[in-house]
């Protein structure tokens, strides 16, 4: 079944059996193998992607459905040389143990920061993080990190206007 | 998943008409498309309601405020009608699943799937709701017969709810902290006639509870109550005795929140 929709800013026809959710599209089909699946039950939040801005679980969603959308992987935010804020905030805070559900910790920071502003607070954040286990319980870097990483996507956006 | 043919129809006509054989539809997929991944269930045909238009507006009329089948947890959270109208239900919505989840999924869905332990049955109830669908009108009271029942007849659509609006209203809910589902939610809602308490998690399906709605518009101490069923649920969780202590817990928190 055909579905076209940005991805990660660029237009992209997939053509894909109606059962193809969209973490498997993303790693298997298309070679993008930083969302990561962890549970593939919708519990863990590692294959997080953000659709139309918002943040949802690759695993639970279908590419067909998805006509029309605007879908950002992890691969689609920076790169090595120029990382998002929110990525960066996670190197300097060192947000990461194993690394397994940064991926999905990262968009899941980008989407509290866009919905909660600049100084979005640690309980806030860690409300908005249910969604997202990490393993190595790594959550004290993670919180802060957010917390950084939103302060550093909101003076970037000022800067620009 | 066993593979399946996807349909999304551009209105409800369509979408019925969508419908046949071993089908299924799909909203918001946060409780179907995990079914169907683990093989608990499986159908010939999806008919996805996301791509009709016009199925997830938000408004209010008269004294009711109705809200669309494909209305978002995420948006009714944080649509200023509904704090304005009903500031208990967006509350509740904001209490679904986590921050994923409710970017995804719907008020129809959870209503039309109707478990035991979701959120949105308790405000239906509790708010004296219609659930309008493709083929008429049912009141809440009706709608919901227990553990993932309701009174939809096979291809029947919801197409949207509406809330009466109540002078005061509010819930509480005991969370699984893995799942997020309801132990214990008790929705209690006011109106100028009466109260109405409606309890979601801790019985197999959601109920009224007759004994709290005159004891709170009574202004009878809730101490130590209880709720007493035999429709108490039990599991590794929580056993009988415990869901009908914490569904007390709960009325007490929701009535504190409704001064």
């Amino acid at each position: 079944m055909k579905a076209t929709f940005t991805l990660n800013g660029a237009a992209h026809s997939a053509d894909a059996p109606a059962e193809t959710l969209l973490s498997e599209y993303l790693r298997d089909w298309l070679g993008l193998t930083g969302t990561h699946i962890g549970c593939d039950t919708s519990q863990c939040g590692a294959c997080n992607v953000l659709v139309d801005g918002e943040s949802a679980k690759a695993c639970t969603l279908l590419v067909a459905t998805l006509d029309g959308a605007r879908v950002t992987s992890i691969e689609g935010l920076g790169t090595p040389e120029h990382l998002h804020p929110m990525q960066a905030a996670f190197r300097k805070a060192h947000a990461l143990q194993c690394g397994f559900c940064t991926p999905g910790m990262v968009i899941a920071g980008i989407a509290i920061a866009e919905r909660h502003g600049a100084d979005v607070s640690e309980e806030t954040i860690r409300h908005e993080l249910e969604g997202n286990l990490c393993r190595c319980t790594g959550y004290q870097n993670i919180v802060e990190a957010i917390r950084i990483g939103a302060r550093e996507m909101h003076a970037a956006a000022g800067e620009t206007e | 998943m066993h593979p399946f043919e996807l349909v999304r129809p551009a209105s409800i006509a369509a979408a019925t008409d969508a419908f046949q054989g071993d089908a299924a539809f799909l909203a918001g997929g946060h409780t179907l498309i995990p079914a169907m991944k683990s093989r608990l269930r499986a159908v010939e045909r999806l008919v996805d309601l996301t791509a009709i238009p016009g199925l997830s507006g938000i408004a209010v009329e008269g004294d009711r405020l109705w809200v669309g089948a494909t209305a978002r947890h995420a948006a009714v959270a944080s649509s200023a009608v509904v704090k304005e109208a009903i500031p208990g239900l967006a509350a509740l919505a904001q209490l679904i699943g986590d921050p994923q989840v409710r970017n995804r999924g719907t008020l129809g869905g959870s209503v039309a799937n109707n478990d035991p332990a979701a959120d949105y049955p308790a405000a239906l109830v509790a708010l004296d709701a219609v659930v309008e669908t493709s083929q008429g009108t049912h009141a809440a009271d009706d709608f919901f017969q227990g553990m993932f029942a309701t009174a939809l007849a096979d291809g029947e659509i919801v197409t949207r709810v509406g809330f009466r609006i109540p002078e005061a209203s509010a819930y509480a809910k005991h969370r699984h902290p893995a799942s997020r589902y309801a132990l214990a939610g008790v929705y209690v809602a006011r109106f100028a006639e009466g109260v109405r308490v409606a309890v979601t998690g801790a019985t197999t399906g959601v109920v009224r509870w007759p004994q709290a709605e005159a004891a709170v518009a009574g202004g009878a101490s809730l101490a130590g109550m209880a709720l007493e069923s035999d429709e108490l649920s039990s599991d590794i969780h929580a056993g009988p005795e415990y869901r009908g202590h914490l569904a007390g817990v709960m009325l007490r928190q929701a009535v504190e929140k409704l001064a």
